[in-house]
């Protein structure tokens, strides 16, 4: 077995990334208790704070990237059937990223970086804070380099063949994850990290949200690409059919690639230090890559409904009643396709600017991505780890209807969690609140919101534990798993006469690199032409 | 390379939509709505020695064209004046600057929304077309006080003001 490295790095990525999981799911709970202002005795901004901040960190950064590195690992060795390019890199990234996640672990928790995880300046964290979470990333690119020599050597090795779709992806997706975090690294590098010491006395806060939102929006295309990665290549076999259209599958992942990088000015639709036309171009891109998602939910319907038919349902709809429900994989797709057409239409609303001022920086915000991402995206997390956790560990999965129920719980929880939180930001609540300390009417409104959020919290908080202990007791299982094979779905037509810019990566680059320039040349250099005034650092 | 006619006819449709989303996009550009973008810097540490931003300018004033301008400073944890009033139904341009850090400005149910950074001027003109009192919320974390950075505005009927306010540069 030529995969024997892969798995245990995914096993160990994965485990740091699921315990981050799991213990930012309890402050996630505390955090809906909290700031519903229904407890007095545990008002406190300052635990509250500190509460976000780390909650925001492990589950945006440290459960996605673990995450993402133990799946590329394994998709990499088991889709291009090869062995895994230089494991000791590959451990020395884990370790590295690690490292970083502890040094930045120790201000969140002691207070000293309630900076959330966006870290806006001029508020300043500790500088092991800025230094840890550069570490996280610097690690991550050491996969993204293993991702993509692996992709290369396989293409020099077989020539005229494409590659697998799995693979495809997650090459699209290192290089997704290299150009996206070349912004914030600036930031953290030359901007955060020689001020947290004391090297520099100022910044500017300008420059800084704009090399941010270079990276904010991609990010979430990175976070998703993996649940696509399912969406495509487990689900339509799981549900026992084919891939709809490989093609078009590859075409979609490249439009996300292109099209997800030069648009984060969304994130600044209100803000001062960028001008309307910017903002503009950046709103057009944004509405674009709405194009590769359309494809995306028509080719995984599609291919479920094939799936539906070859098992015998008939008729417009009677496919749905014939898909394998009990699947985690199939539930999982279909749980997360629902709450990703709900997300889809909150989305529109975020990205048109006349309707964003309305909702800019409310709770109709977190409301969003707790949807899109904690939903949509972290279900389908769930059931890759459920697919694969049993082919890893080499142990059978303790129970599949524990599985099921904990994905149900999952997609109820957010319902519930993410419905009342649009409402309130509808209701003018802002976000990143630790009360409801206004002296107005306004508050009286929102009370029985927070009730139900309350509620949706306390049922993912269980659901999280679940899976927890399923993935606990499934390691511990004295039953061996006898299927440690990982299989991708087939598709209809196998693709033929793709035109070679779809498989070259330097063509990619190079228009990438051309949009970046288009996008954020002249946004990031009127910096230096504009007389500016830089901020001293602040504390909180 | 197969492309499904019907996936063709899926194609067609989600990039008429697109279309139909940038044409909303276009819509209310024409129509004069788009994003303050007013690309101003100030020196945040010095506000109080600027004309505009200093402590006594604060408020709302009367341009000579009629309009009317309101100047005001975000900063933990407040927007100062605490409390203005102003008239409904009667384009109202605000201009801000941070003394500090980070903020964000909403009034709820309505588009008076912008992010204050400090360094540079905010610029925001809309309309209020219901009276009433509308609390000023920060939404942008700027501190451990972040949830008590709030003012208040009254938008009092255009006559109302007119006779009640107008005088008094529109001081509550
Ligand atoms: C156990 C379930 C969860 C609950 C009850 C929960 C609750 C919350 C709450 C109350 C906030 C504060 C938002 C604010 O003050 O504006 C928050 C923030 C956040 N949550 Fe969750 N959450 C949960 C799971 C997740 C998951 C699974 C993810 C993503 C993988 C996630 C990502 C985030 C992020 C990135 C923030 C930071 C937002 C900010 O800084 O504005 N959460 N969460
Ligand atoms: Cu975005
Ligand atoms: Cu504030």
């Amino acid at each position: 077995m030529n995969d024997h490295q892969s798995r245990r790095l995914a096993l160990w990525n994965w485990t740091v990334a699921f315990a981050a999981f799991l213990f930012a799911s309890f402050l996630g709970f505390y955090q809906v208790v909290e700031r519903s202002g229904l407890f007095d005795f545990l008002e406190s901004p300052k635990g509250y704070f500190a509460s976000v901040s780390t909650h925001g960190v492990l589950m945006a950064y440290v459960l996605t990237t673990f995450f993402i590195m133990g799946f590329g690992y394994l998709t990499a060795t088991t889709s291009l059937k090869r062995p895994l390019w230089q494991p000791g890199l590959a451990w020395a990234g884990f370790f590295v990223s690690l490292i970083g996640t502890v040094l930045a672990a120790i201000p969140l928790l002691t207070g000293k970086a309630s900076v959330l995880y966006t870290f806006y300046p001029p508020i300043q964290a500790h500088a092991l804070f800025y230094i840890g979470a550069a570490l996280l990333v610097v690690g991550s690119w050491v996969w993204c380099a293993i991702m993509v020599v692996m992709a290369v050597q396989w293409h020099r090795d077989n020539p005229g063949r494409t590659l697998p779709l799995a693979m495809y992806a997650t090459v699209a997706n290192a290089l997704l994850w290299l150009w996206t975090s070349a912004g914030v690294a600036l930031e953290v590098v030359f901007q955060l990290i020689p001020w947290a010491l004391g090297w520099n006395d100022t910044l500017d806060p300008g420059l800084a949200r704009t090399l941010f939102a270079w990276t904010l929006h991609p990010i979430v295309y990175f976070w998703l690409i993996p649940a696509y990665i399912a969406l495509y290549c487990f689900v339509p076999r799981e549900a026992g059919g084919y891939l709809f259209s490989e093609e078009m599958a590859k075409f979609a992942f490249l439009g996300l690639l292109i099209f997800s990088l030069p648009i984060g000015f969304h994130h600044l639709y209100v803000d001062p230090e960028q001008g309307a036309g910017w903002k503009l171009w950046h709103g057009v891109g944004t509405f674009l890559v709405a194009v590769p998602t359309l494809v995306t939910g028509f080719t995984v319907l599609a291919s479920m409904e094939i799936a539906g038919r070859l098992n015998g349902g008939k008729g417009l709809f009677g496919w749905i009643g014939t898909l394998p429900w009990r699947n985690p994989m199939v539930l999982a797709a279909i749980l997360a396709l629902l709450m990703l057409i709900l997300g889809g239409f909150g989305g529109i609303v975020n990205a048109s600017y006349a309707l964003n001022t309305m909702i800019h920086n409310t709770a109709w915000v977190p409301g969003h991505f707790h949807l899109i991402f904690a939903g949509t995206t972290v279900i389908l997390y769930f059931a890759i780890a459920y697919h694969l956790w049993p082919k890893i560990t080499g142990r059978k999965l303790v129970s599949n209807t524990l599985a099921l129920i904990q994905l149900w719980t999952w997609f109820v929880g957010m319902t519930l969690l993410s419905t009342p939180w649009h409402v309130l930001g509808l209701l003018g609540q802002p976000r990143r609140i630790s009360g409801v300390t206004y002296n107005s009417l306004l508050t009286l409104a929102w009370q029985p919101y927070e009730l139900f959020m309350i509620m949706g919290g306390a049922v993912l908080l269980g659901s999280a534990v679940l899976f927890g202990v399923i993935l606990w007791r499934t390691w511990k299982n004295p039953e061996p798993e006898t299927d440690t094979g990982i299989a991708y779905a087939e598709p209809i037509h196998p693709p033929e006469g793709l035109p070679a810019w779809v498989e070259n990566i330097k063509t990619w680059n190079l228009v990438i690199l051309v949009l970046m320039l288009i996008s954020f040349g002249w946004p990031i250099a009127q910096f230096f032409f504009l007389k500016t005034y830089e901020s001293l650092p602040w504390g909180y | 390379m197969h492309i499904d006619p019907l996936e063709k006819k899926w194609l067609y449709v989600a990039l008429g939509m697109v279309v139909l989303f940038l044409g909303s996009i276009f819509l209310s550009l024409a129509l004069g709505i788009k994003p303050p973008s007013n690309v101003e810097t100030i020196d945040s540490a010095r506000l109080h020695l600027s004309e505009e931003f200093a402590e006594d300018n604060l408020g709302v004033h009367i341009q000579p064209d009629g309009s009317i301008k309101v100047i005001m400073v975000a900063g933990r944890y407040g927007f100062f004046p605490r409390h203005i009033t102003i008239p409904a139904d009667t384009p109202i341009t605000f201009r801000w600057a941070s003394i500090d850090v980070l903020h964000g400005v909403h009034m709820p149910m309505t588009n008076m929304s912008t992010m204050v950074v400090p360094g540079y001027v905010s610029e925001v003109t809309t309309t209020f077309p219901k009276p009433g009192d509308y609390p000023m919320l920060c939404n942008e974390y700027c501190g451990l006080g972040h949830d008590y950075m709030w003012s208040k505005v009254t938008v009092v009927a255009k006559q109302t003001w007119e006779r009640e306010h107008a005088s008094k540069g529109g001081e509550s």
